[in-house]
This record gives structure tokens, C-alpha cells and sequence, in this order.
């Protein structure tokens, strides 16, 4: 498997796809920054936003009780999931208890987290991801590259070659226009008879037992009016205690998100349609042992805004797809250590701790000090290559005395004063492929002060 | 604290700095003595332990921080034209024990234009520097030290870098189109994710260009050594000074 590194590498080969990545995200950046300049209290939401979260995760075990007592009494069946395992099969089974075939879904990275759709297909059953973003890269087999706008590492002319093969529009069609009405065509005869609607939750209100979802394109109510039984799927930190929290979170999380005031829909569901069914099933999934880490537990108050994607440069110039999780980005590279530090080993080093991050956040997780600590981890852990590691330690030796860091000073300047072109920029020095190395003085700071300054 | 003449002030000059970029080192000092202060240099000064410690092995760099601790034990302020180094003086030096001594040290550590204008409250430096400048705002000193306000937060947009340039006699200011995005830079990120560490470098080399500017400067001269790499390797006609620099030419 290829280090992010390596895949940003092959990412910026296109140089011209990667300008208009960039590019794209940044205008996405520019029209959060118009819209939350808009909003003069914009950062004491963010105080108030993230005390709400940090309240909620130190109660969690109260507001789900609470929720799940509230969802019961409006009519809803309230499950639980430990894990993706048991999550998958729960949904599967509630499908399979209405001998249904055919599942819409809209709007959920959790059923991404967990490997829904294939755990389903294996079985079975249709499930078709309604959501224009969302279809596309269900259509071309690809995990989401970013969690707000899963299809933005793509091109027009890309959908409509993809349209062609897999829907039957003409050959060449790159009109957003004419591609969107396309989708919607094909997607409207998968909600007209589909039995079981799935979404996503964005919050929920832990004193109503309502979950909301908020989308632009209205897929999630769609689904949730037209099929029969509705299920929503939300991890344990999604709940807020209050309905007037909602007025906080909903107003931040389209401008943060694209920019926009309110997202097209903020659907409330509270209870099932007369004759309908309504399952939500709370899911676990790592995050209460996440809770239990001090130094970490922060990034649960994550509410996918996508923020921190948007301003990263990192992700702007490497694709979501480098980042090799399904949520990508730097909350993607705080996150994914909590499941396999090993596996995702690389992600805490692919930012330059920029921090911009953090200060988008509307949660104020502090996403750069994470990496920090993460990467401390990762050391201590020794999953870092031997020659690496040895190679910080001997620097650490050298740096800690000025007898050995002058002596190696000294050598390195010789070094690039006298050692031919070739030799010092052979390809080892990864510095030099696209960089010169700095000049090399006859004497540094140290020397010249005590020629020229040193009293006594 | 009111600022008293007889302060005792430690210059920390950066490992790079010290090796590579001695005018930058030699500048800073200068100007804190026309700034009539009493600096002094202690020579057995060596790293600040950030290479380290951002690459993960922050416990490798603990004999580094202690170091730093001896040499500057004894100033009432210690000054450095680095923002990164200060700030991870002040906010990773956490993992030593917090005596007094480390806790003093880590709060009185300043960044040269912040001890300027926060301590010193000097802002018209008398400087004359007739060229196109721009301001490349380093992360660290930016967001970590809130030299300035960063273009992400809704707040009044303040920069202590721009104050004491714009009094600066015939020296125009450009705007960039992305005012504070990273070099890309980032210590040893250079080195394991070379290809987006010079890409993000290249562009805000030519958003400068794009923009009119003859000077690149910055608080750090980690973040011009990897610019001004990148703009010799393309022949980019922008120059590169450090902040000191520029100052020094102060006629105070």
C-alpha cells in the first residue's frame, strides 16, 4: 500500500487536474470565509458550539438514554450497534423483517465507516446511494474523496463518460445541467419503488427523540416520504440536548461547510409516517474507548463540516483518495489513528501543522496539536523505519551539545561549499530534487559574534 | 512589565540561522542594540529541539530543550527572529518539568517583532526601504503566536508584522491573492512529503510574483531557506530577506 506520500506524488503528476483541485477547494474556502464574516459573532458560536459538545461528551450515557426514551414515546424502534458488524447486521435485519429488496440511502458517512453498502450487496439486496455526489462514486466504485462532496476529485466530462457506460446518455454529455437531470431520472425510479429509505443523521436532540438531517438536494426526504419504513443511522456523538442547540449547529455547519447560510432541507423526523415504520440505530463503533482518551477525545465533537479539508493545503494539492480513510483530510488523519494506528501510521505526518485546521473548525477541535501528538505516538510506538529513528536520536545527541553541533556545522558547510553538484545533489538528498540547498558561509552567527561582539 | 533599560536581554539565534543565514543573526542583533538594549549571546546555545519534536520523538529532544533551559536561565527576555522556534518554546516545552525557571523562560521567550511591539511598544523603527514587499506570514508566528490575525477567524484583522513595516519610508506593501497559506515548509514535512511541500512552495512564490513583489520576507527563515530553494531552482526573480533584515535598516 502506498504511503500518502507516495500518492500525493502521483496526485500532483497531473499538474493540471491538481491546479483545479486546488482551486476549486479554495473557492469553496473563500465562500466560507464571505459567509462566516457575515455572521459578527462567528467565533464566540464556535466558544458556545464547542462547550455544547464538550457538555454532551461528558454526558453522553444520560442524553442517549434520554433520546432513545423520547424516540420510543414518538413512536420510532430505537437500536443499538457495538460495532460495524454488529451495525451491518442489525440493518440488514430490520430490512430483511419487511422481506424488502430495495434500499435508497442519502447523506451518511457512518454507513461509509462501516461498509454498509457492500455488507448489504453481499446479501442481496439494492441499495442505491441517491445523493448526486454519493451516486457517482457508487457508480464508479471509489470511496468518497471528501465528506461533504464525495465526488470533487471529478470532472464533468469524467461524470458523463461515466453516465454513458452505466445510465445510456449520449456519448460526450458534459453539461452539469443535463447530467444532474440524467441522474435524477434514473434515481427517481429507484425511489419510487424502493422499501426502505436510509439516512444519515447530522444531529440529534436528545429532549425531543428527533433526528435531523440537513442535504441540498432533499434526497433523504424523498427516500424517507416515498418508502415504507425509514432507518436512520447515527454514531453516539451526534446528540445535542436541546432543540435551541440546534440553532447554533444548523447555523454554522452550511456556512463553514460550502458557504451556504442553511442548507437547502434541515428535515426533522420524529416520528414514522401513519402506517410506516421508523428504526434509528445508535452506533458505537470505536467511539466510546475514542471517548475514553483524553488527548484525543476532542475529535468526537467533529460534525463533518468538511472545513478543514477546504483550507488544507495538504488535501487541496493530494485528493482525498491519498489519504486512504474513508474520512479524509486533517480531522481524517486525527481520527483514523484511533482504529489502527498502524495502518494509518502516515496520515498524522501528511500536514505541515499549519494549523489553519483548527481555526476553521467550528467545533475547535485542535486538530493540529492532535497530529503533534499523534506523531509522538507513533515514535514511541516504533512504527517509524529503524534508519528514521536512529537517525532523529543521533540528531538529538549532536543538537543537545554545542561541541558536536558545531563540529557537524562546520562539516556541513564544508560540505556544501566543496563537494561537487553531483555528489550533493545526488537523489538521496530528497531536499535537492526541486530545491537548492542553502549557501554555506565561511562562519556562522556563533564565530562572528565572538570576533566582533563579545565584551571582555 | 515595563521595559527597563537594564533588562537583561538573551539573543537566541536558530541552528539554521546560526549555520546558514549569519547576516540574519548579525541584523537581529544589531537592531536590538540601536533598540539600546543590553543583549548578550550565550555561545553554548545550540537548537530549540522543534526537527525533533514535530517529527515525533519529542523525547529525543528533551536534552535539546534542556539545553536551551542552561543558556538562557539567567535574561529577563529571551529574543529570537524565529516565530517557529518561539513557539515551541513556549508551547512544547510543556513535557519538561514546569519549575519556575522552565516556566519564566517559556513565557518571557519572544518572537522579534512581537518583542517589539508588545514589549518594547516601539512601533516606527525609522526604517527606509524602497521596494515592493511581501509579507509572508509563517504559520507558527502567525497562528501559533498570533503575530497577526489569520484569514480564517471573523475578527479585526490586525498583523504586527505589517505595522512595522508600513511606517517603513517608501516601501510598498503588495496584497497577495491568498494572504496566509502555508509555504509548505514545515521541518522535516519538506523531506517526507517532498512533492506537495515544494508545490505549495511554487505557488506562493508566484502568487508574490503574480502580485509585483521584489522582497519575499518573513518572520522565519526556515520558511524562506525552502522558498528561496525552490525560487533559485526556477529562477524566480524575487528576492528573499528576513524580517530582521529589513528592520535593521532602522536609522534609530
Amino acid at each position: 500500500m502506498m504511503n500518502h506520500a507516495a500518492k500525493a506524488g502521483k496526485f500532483l503528476a497531473d499538474l493540471k487536474r491538481a491546479d483545479w483541485h486546488d482551486q476549486t477547494l479554495w473557492i469553496m474556502r473563500k465562500k466560507r470565509d464571505k459567509a462566516v464574516s457575515c455572521v459578527p459573532e462567528w467565533e464566540e458560536l464556535r466558544d458556545k458550539a464547542s462547550q455544547i459538545k464538550e457538555h454532551v461528551l461528558s454526558n453522553l450515557d444520560a442524553y442517549l438514554l434520554q433520546f432513545e426514551v423520547e424516540a420510543v414515546k414518538n413512536g420510532a424502534q430505537v437500536h443499538w450497534a457495538f460495532d460495524s458488524e454488529s451495525f451491518n447486521q442489525k440493518v440488514y435485519s430490520i430490512i430483511n423483517g419487511y422481506q424488502a429488496q430495495k434500499v435508497v440511502k442519502s447523506k451518511s458517512m457512518l454507513t461509509e465507516e462501516c461498509g454498509l453498502n457492500p455488507y448489504l450487496e453481499d446479501k442481496g439486496i439494492e441499495v442505491v446511494d441517491t445523493d448526486l455526489g454519493e451516486r457517482i462514486i457508487q457508480l464508479r466504485g471509489e470511496p468518497p474523496s471528501h465528506m461533504v462532496v464525495p465526488a470533487i476529485h471529478l470532472k464533468k466530462e469524467e461524470i458523463g463518460e461515466l453516465f454513458h457506460s452505466k445510465l445510456g446518455t449520449e456519448k460526450g454529455l458534459a453539461d452539469a445541467q443535463k447530467l444532474t437531470s440524467a441522474a435524477r431520472q434514473h434515481l427517481r425510479k429507484k425511489f419510487l419503488s424502493a422499501e426502505v429509505a436510509i439516512t444519515g443523521v447530522n444531529f440529534s436532540v436528545a429532549e425531543t427523540g428527533t433526528v435531523v438531517v440537513c442535504t441540498n438536494e432533499g434526497n433523504a426526504d424523498m427516500g424517507v416520504q416515498i418508502a415504507p419504513v425509514q432507518i436512520h443511522c447515527m454514531g453516539i456523538e451526534k446528540i445535542l440536548p436541546r432543540v435551541e442547540d440546534l440553532g447554533i449547529f444548523i447555523q454554522m455547519l452550511a456556512r463553514n461547510a460550502t458557504g451556504q447560510p442553511i442548507t437547502t432541507y434541515t428535515s426533522h423526523y420524529q416520528k414514522p409516517k401513519p402506517g410506516g415504520a421508523m428504526h434509528i440505530i445508535i452506533v458505537d463503533n470505536g467511539r466510546s474507548e475514542h471517548l475514553g482518551n483524553s488527548k484525543y477525545r476532542d475529535s468526537l465533537k467533529c460534525i463533518r463540516c468538511g472545513a478543514c479539508l477546504n483550507t488544507c493545503p495538504v488535501y487541496r494539492r493530494s485528493g482525498g483518495h491519498s489519504y486512504n480513510y474513508v474520512i479524509s483530510g486533517p480531522v481524517g488523519s486525527i481520527l483514523s489513528p484511533i482504529y489502527s494506528i498502524n495502518k494509518y501510521k502516515d496520515l498524522p505526518f501528511a500536514s505541515s501543522l499549519c494549523g489553519s485546521c483548527t481555526n476553521v473548525c467550528p467545533v475547535k477541535i485542535n486538530i493540529h496539536q492532535q497530529l503533534y501528538s499523534w506523531r509522538q505516538e507513533i515514535f514511541e510506538k516504533r512504527l517509524i523505519p529503524t534508519s528514521k529513528r536512529y537517525g532523529f536520536k543521533f540528531a538529538g545527541k549532536i543538537l543537545a551539545s554545542s561541541r558536536y553541533y558545531n563540529f557537524f556545522g562546520k562539516n556541513i558547510r564544508w560540505a556544501l561549499k566543496h563537494l561537487p553538484r553531483k555528489v550533493l545533489y545526488h537523489r538521496i538528498n530528497i531536499w535537492g530534487r526541486c530545491r537548492e540547498l542553502p549557501p554555506a558561509p565561511d562562519k556562522t552567527f556563533n564565530q562572528w559574534y565572538q570576533e566582533n561582539y563579545k565584551r571582555n | 512589565m515595563e521595559m527597563n533599560v537594564n533588562y537583561k536581554i538573551g539573543l537566541f539565534i536558530p541552528c539554521y540561522i546560526d549555520q546558514f543565514y549569519p547576516q540574519v543573526g548579525i541584523a537581529t542583533l544589531e537592531l536590538l542594540v540601536k533598540l539600546g538594549l543590553n543583549v548578550d549571546y550565550p555561545l553554548k546555545q545550540t537548537c530549540c529541539g522543534q526537527p525533533l519534536a514535530n517529527s515525533g520523538c519529542e523525547a529525543d529532544a528533551r536534552s535539546i530543550y534542556l539545553n536551551f533551559v542552561n543558556n538562557f536561565r539567567e535574561f529577563d527576555y529571551v529574543v529570537s527572529p524565529s516565530g517557529s522556534c518561539v513557539y515551541h518554546v513556549r508551547e512544547h516545552y510543556n513535557i519538561l518539568e514546569q519549575t519556575e525557571e522552565v516556566t519564566r523562560i517559556r513565557q518571557n521567550t519572544y518572537e522579534l517583532c512581537e518583542f517589539i511591539v508588545d514589549i518594547l511598544k516601539v512601533e516606527d523603527l525609522k526604517i527606509s526601504f524602497p521596494h515592493k514587499v511581501g509579507i509572508h506570514h509563517s504559520c507558527h508566528g502567525l497562528r501559533g503566536l498570533k503575530l497577526g490575525a489569520s484569514s480564517e477567524l471573523v475578527t479585526t484583522r490586525y498583523s504586527k508584522v505589517h505595522r512595522l513595516l508600513e511606517k517603513a519610508d517608501k516601501i510598498e506593501l503588495i496584497t497577495l491573492e491568498r494572504e496566509d497559506e502555508c509555504c509548505g515548509f514545515g521541518g522535516t514535512f519538506s523531506i517526507f512529503e517532498p512533492d506537495i511541500s515544494v508545490k505549495m512552495g511554487t505557488e506562493r512564490i508566484l502568487d508574490h510574483e503574480r502580485n509585483g513583489a521584489e522582497v519575499i520576507t518573513a518572520t522565519d527563515m526556515s520558511c524562506l531557506m525552502h522558498l528561496e530553494g525552490i525560487a533559485r531552482r526556477n529562477k524566480n526573480k524575487v528576492k528573499f530577506n528576513h524580517i530582521a533584515e529589513i528592520l535593521n535598516q532602522s536609522r534609530l
